[in-house]
Order: C-alpha cells, then sequence, then structure tokens
C-alpha cells in the first residue's frame, strides 16, 4: 500500500497518511454558520453537561438543531445552546496556574482530619 | 475560546510540554481540546476522525436508497432513523474534528474534492432490500468492533463522540439481523437474496479492517498516542469469530471455503483476502465512488440557497433587535 490506512475510523480503512490534508484553506465561499457549543440536562435534577457542538445561523436554529442531533432518544429534558465565541474559558490543563493554588489547601478537604474512629455520626 | 486573562508564567519549553504530555498519555487520561499536543498528534487526529466522519456522512447513501422503497411502513420508519442516525454520527464527529482546529465546511470541501477520503465498504451498492439487512449485520457489526475500542482513545472529544456513536450503532446491528431473520423464514426467493447479499458484502466488510498489521506503517505511533488501541489484523479476528456463529443462527453461509474453526486457539481461520480490490475502491475506481461524491457535491452546492437565506434572515433579526 502506497499510503497508511487505519482501521480505527469507525466505519472502516482509509488512507490517513501525510498526504492526506488537514489543515483549513481559505476560502472566499465560506458558507458555514457560527459555531454554538450544546448542553443538555440529561433529566431533571441533573445539570445541563457539555455534548458537544453544531453550527447553526442563529440562537433559535441552534436549539432546534441542537433538539434533532442530541436528544433523539429522550435524552434530554432541557437545551442550552451558546456561541462557542461567547465562551470564555481557562485552560483545562492540569499545570495551569490558575488550579494550583487550590492544590496544598488540604485542611479544605474532610479527609484532612483525624476524628476518634468511636465518634458517631461523623 | 480565549486565553485565561491572568498572569502567566512564560511557556514553558516544547520539551517540557511534550514530558507533561507523554505522562497524561503514560497514566492513560485524557488530552483536552487546548492541552498541547505534539503536531503529528493533532493532525493524524484530524485525517482519522475527518475521514470517519465523511463515512458516516456518505453511509446514508447506499442504505438511503431503500427509503422510498421499503417494504412496510415499519421498515420505512426504522431505515429513516438509521439513515438520520449516520447524520448524526457525522455531525458528532465534525464537532470532534473542529476542536483540533479543522474546519466544518472546508472538510466537506475536502471530501467532495476527493482530498480526503472515505470508507471504502461505501463504493459498493445496494442492489435489493437485503443488501439494508446486510450492511446493518456485517458492515455496522465491523463498524462496532472498531469503535468499541475507540471509546476509549487517549483524545477526549473523540472518544466521547465515540460513546454516544457505539450506543446507537446497537439499535443499527440489531435491526439488520432482525431484518435478515424475517427474510430467512419467508421464500425461497427472500432466503436467495440474503445469500446472494451475504456473498457480495462479506469479503468488502472483511476489507474494512484496512491492510495487515505489517502493511500499516504508522499504527505503531497511533498506539503509542493511544489514538488507536488494537491492530488492524486483531479487530478482523474479532470480527469473524463474532460473525460465524450469526451466520449458523441465520442460516447462511459465509463465502469462504477456508473459513474453518482452528481447535488449538479457539478462533476461526480464514481465506486470503484480495487486497488489489481495497486499493482499487481506494484509488476510487469502486463501483460506486463516482456517484456518491457527485451526490455529496449535489447536496452541498443545491442546498447552498437555504445557508444563505438562513445567514441573511438572521442578521436582519440582529438588525432589528439592535434598532
Amino acid at each position: 500500500m502506497s499510503t497508511d490506512l487505519t482501521a480505527e475510523g469507525g466505519h472502516g480503512a482509509v488512507p490517513t497518511g501525510a498526504e492526506v490534508p488537514v489543515e483549513p484553506q481559505a476560502s472566499t465561499t465560506r458558507r458555514d454558520w457560527p459555531l454554538y457549543e450544546v448542553f443538555v440536562r440529561g433529566k431533571r435534577g441533573l445539570n445541563h453537561v457539555h455534548v458537544g457542538s453544531l453550527h447553526a445561523p442563529d440562537d433559535e436554529m441552534a436549539v432546534h438543531a441542537a433538539r434533532d442531533l442530541y436528544t433523539r432518544r429522550n435524552e434530554g429534558v432541557s437545551i442550552w445552546v451558546v456561541r462557542a465565541a461567547d465562551i470564555t474559558a481557562s485552560s483545562p490543563d492540569e499545570k495551569d496556574p490558575m488550579f494550583a493554588p487550590s492544590g496544598d489547601k488540604v485542611y479544605r478537604h474532610p479527609t484532612f482530619y483525624d476524628i476518634p474512629e468511636d465518634v458517631p455520626h461523623m | 475560546m480565549s486565553a485565561p486573562t491572568l498572569d502567566r508564567p512564560a511557556a514553558p519549553d516544547e520539551r517540557a510540554l511534550q514530558e507533561h504530555f507523554d505522562a497524561t498519555i503514560a497514566a492513560d487520561k485524557r488530552i483536552e481540546p487546548r492541552d498541547w499536543m505534539p503536531e503529528g498528534y493533532r493532525t493524524g487526529l484530524i485525517r482519522q476522525i475527518a475521514q470517519h466522519a465523511h463515512s458516516e456522512i456518505i453511509g446514508m447513501q447506499p442504505e438511503g436508497d431503500w427509503l422510498l422503497a421499503a417494504p412496510s411502513l415499519r421498515r420505512k420508519a426504522i431505515l429513516l432513523a438509521k439513515v438520520q442516525d449516520e447524520a448524526g454520527h457525522g455531525m458528532y464527529l465534525y464537532s470532534a474534528a473542529e476542536t483540533l482546529g479543522a474546519d466544518r465546511a472546508d472538510l466537506t470541501d475536502k471530501l467532495i474534492e476527493r482530498k480526503q477520503k472515505y470508507s471504502s465498504i461505501f463504493n459498493y451498492p445496494t442492489l435489493t432490500f437485503a443488501d439494508v439487512g446486510v450492511i446493518g449485520w456485517l458492515v455496522d457489526g465491523a463498524a462496532i468492533c472498531n469503535q468499541v475500542p475507540l471509546c476509549r482513545s487517549s483524545y477526549g472529544p473523540y472518544a466521547r463522540a465515540m460513546i454516544r456513536v457505539c450506543k446507537e450503532e446497537s439499535f443499527h446491528q440489531r435491526q439488520g439481523f432482525e431484518l435478515l431473520m424475517t427474510m430467512m423464514r419467508g421464500t425461497e426467493a427472500q432466503r436467495a437474496m440474503v445469500q446472494d447479499a451475504v456473498d457480495r458484502w462479506w469479503w468488502p466488510s472483511l476489507m474494512m479492517f484496512g491492510p495487515p498489521d505489517v502493511d500499516s506503517p504508522n499504527s505503531a505511533q497511533s498506539m503509542a498516542w493511544g489514538v488507536k488501541r488494537h491492530g488492524n489484523d486483531e479487530l478482523r479476528q474479532r470480527f469473524v469469530d463474532m460473525t460465524v456463529p450469526q451466520a449458523a443462527v441465520l442460516g447462511v453461509t459465509l463465502p469462504d471455503p477456508e473459513l474453518a474453526l482452528d481447535p488449538a486457539t479457539g478462533r476461526y481461520r480464514f481465506g486470503p483476502i484480495d487486497w488489489s480490490e481495497l486499493k482499487a475502491v481506494i484509488a476510487g475506481n469502486g463501483p460506486c465512488n463516482d456517484e456518491r461524491i457527485a451526490r455529496r457535491r449535489a447536496a452541498r452546492d443545491g442546498n447552498a440557497w437555504v445557508t444563505e437565506a438562513a445567514t441573511v434572515y438572521a442578521a436582519k433579526r440582529t438588525q432589528e433587535h439592535a434598532s
């Protein structure tokens, strides 16, 4: 084979070698809509959880598309959509300095405190 | 997404970043979109996820051809749900590819321009309604073998998309098997139709797993990165072992005279695969390559006015709200 094939692309083996381009080309005919992130409340009593993203022309259409895309089998009772561009995020990297200060505050956890075993209901 | 505005220490050098990445992989933890990652990891994932997404989208066509000819309302409703799922799977995967810096519309362009490929299996025609059942049973069965290990892929968004896909894929396989069982209980002509479909789809299904591991040079790197979890040969063997007893239940014959249980290993030996066929199909010379791409192109171009109209309407409403 002239090119590498992976079997793990889901529905089968296709070329994934270096000759397959991946970077977006500059295009003057970009047709795509803005990117929305989708959050679904699975059932009453649970938080909304991020499930993925989609493109839609506006907020209302984003909710409709999210309904069809992410809740075809009663996976949710409520949907939030928000434009990806409107999200401000920390880095999820665990080395991010934003999360470093909590690392040495072990006294914030119940296991920090030694209590005799015979103290009831503690 | 924007960067945090807090003061940050000077960017650590690439070696430290690489070590942190390697440690995350070694601990079997997930890599998330904004993590540093080697360029080869990122581009390799885009290629893999994009071709997977393209396969789901193109995969709507062979079965979609039977939507208007399904023999009953029940079968039509099931098939419609399945084809809709394939669209959904494509969307989950494009969504994952976008977290790596790919652009969804651009990926579609690359598919239509044949710069990126999709699975060879969807370049075969669906000649009878039995093909719908055999695709569910064999093609989706093979897909499940491929996809279940991907739920543990080291890249978080891909693994999460695959968990969602796998849940739905199980319905696809079972509806196919049930369809075939129904036909096998029918007339002699229906049984012959099922056998004919099995004869045509068996070898292409085995080819779905790719060439033998010895001919798959990048696999070792993919395994080390936790992107790929098992070799092509192992996955193919699992599929055969899983499928032979199912064929017996159905009462069909798998078209391989060399297929036999190896008592020493408890696994099934099977005959040689004609790799020249896979090569030809991937090179664009399968029975339906041109048709599949032409239809995808027609969908993109024919629906462009809808995309544009919705964009203009959204802009107009935003203006109205502002004034």
